[in-house]
């Protein structure tokens, strides 16, 4: 069966119907994502502590950089097929698509690098203490502290310093991915060897220490369960990451059969890339703001 | 937009209702916008090299540091929607479409701003006040 579609602008809505649709289909979209931002405002506004830099800046910015780029490219891909140049077509559409897998790369990486980075925190001040000392030496408790005071920003508002918040942040021998205390102890696993980050001001890791399960209050890779802000965090950017790849999917679809619908229907294939195109510059309209919220703010 | 004309006509045609200087299918006024596309592109580059230098600059109020970096999120995304979305000369019934969007969205902002004002003065604890 064939669906009947109209080329010519409905006398009406002096529009072509398919971009009358996708601009409903964007405002709901608008809705959506709101929605996301004001839980985002709430809940960093009604949080005692928010952390910061916990996400790289040169990977987020690089991110940006690709995904504006992508923007360029596809109008150009449409403005290349108004001009009667399926061939140009092509060029900038591919540039598109590969944009939009290396966002999704370098996406994956980040989200990989949070699963195996782990927070550990002790049942007690003491006990915190004697591994802090085993992993920076005697200054151990305050280098810790300063990473505490670094993450929350303490030096610049009014929160409180508090002792039972602070946990050891580093990586786990051989990088688990997304494990936790309950699954370490249900393998049986009574120690991990544990490589704690760089104190404040260097780069250089400390010594690998052991740590003995059984002194462990809490441990969590940087997942949506470690904290509001890592939950906020991956439902937005999964969200943003879901509609990129549904993007670039059916930017796929018209790149491969451009030949096919260039010969049968030219002008709605360049409307279709219209309307495609208009979806793609939403989803790099969420990214700018959602960059300098996240990664900046 | 209250001149008739379309984007939405096929490669290389001619447009229905042309106006001569708004013809927007023409393959001269088609070249012109690319150079324009070309110029925002590297505005939203700026732009976003801009907002990561604000990032280094220390400002000592967070009300001006979330003002600067949204104003700025806030022209490019002009940029975007403006050209890319060709929003600055667009028909009649997106503009409805987005009004409607533009007042919800506001909406929804709105409450959550006054949800965050409207806290318990008591709160209750196990049926009684803590």
């Amino acid at each position: 069966m064939e669906i009947p579609y109209t080329v010519k602008p409905r006398p009406d809505t002096g529009l072509y119907n398919a971009k009358l649709g996708i601009w409903l289909f964007l405002a709901s979209e608008v809705m959506l994502f709101g929605g996301l931002f004001s839980s985002y405002i709430l809940l960093r506004v009604g949080a005692d502590l928010w952390p910061h830099g916990m996400l790289s800046i040169p990977i987020g910015t690089f991110n940006t950089f690709v995904l504006i780029a992508s923007s360029v490219t596809v109008v150009m891909a449409w403005a290349n097929l108004k001009l009667g140049n399926p061939g140009k077509f092509k060029f900038y559409m591919a540039i598109t698509i590969l944009c939009a897998l290396g966002f999704l790369s370098v996406k994956s990486y980040e989200y990989y690098v949070k699963f195996t980075h782990y927070d550990v925190w002790f049942k007690d001040d003491a006990t915190a203490e004697k591994y802090f000392k085993a992993a920076y030496g005697e200054k151990g408790p305050e280098e810790v502290r300063e990473l505490f005071v670094d993450r929350f920003h303490l030096h610049n508002t009014n929160a409180k310093y508090d002792p039972a918040q602070i946990q050891l942040v580093g990586h786990i021998a051989g990088n688990p991915l997304c494990t936790n205390l309950k699954k370490l102890l249900a393998a049986k696993q009574e120690t991990i060897k544990f490589t704690a980050d760089p104190p404040k001001g260097s780069h250089e890791h400390p010594h690998e220490i052991e740590v003995k399960l059984s002194d462990v209050q809490r441990l969590s890779a940087y997942v949506p369960a470690h904290s509001t802000f890592f939950a906020i965090y991956f439902t937005i950017t999964a969200l943003h990451g879901l509609h990129v790849l549904g993007g670039a999917l059916v930017l796929a679809y018209f790149l491969f059969t451009v030949d096919k619908w260039w010969k049968k229907a030219p002008e709605q294939f360049t409307n279709r890339i219209e309307v495609g195109g208009l979806f793609w510059h939403f989803v790099d309209l969420v990214w700018i703001f959602l960059f300098p919220i996240i990664y900046l703010l | 937009m209250s001149h008739d004309h379309s984007h939405s006509h096929g490669p290389g045609e001619a447009c229905a209702h042309d106006h001569g200087h708004d013809d927007h299918n023409s393959p001269e006024y088609i070249q012109k916008t690319i150079k324009k596309y070309l110029m925002v592109g590297g505005i939203l580059f700026g732009g976003t090299v801009l907002t990561v230098l604000m990032y280094y600059v220390h400002i000592p109020s967070v009300a001006i540091t979330i003002a600067v970096a949204l104003l700025i999120a806030s022209v490019k995304a002009g940029f975007v929607a403006g050209v890319f979305m060709h929003l600055s000369d667009e028909r009649k019934m997106i503009y409805g479409v987005l009004l409607c969007t533009v007042f919800f969205l506001i909406g929804l902002m709105a409450l959550t701003i006054w949800a965050m004002h409207d806290q318990p003065f008591q709160t209750m604890i196990g049926g009684k006040p803590a």
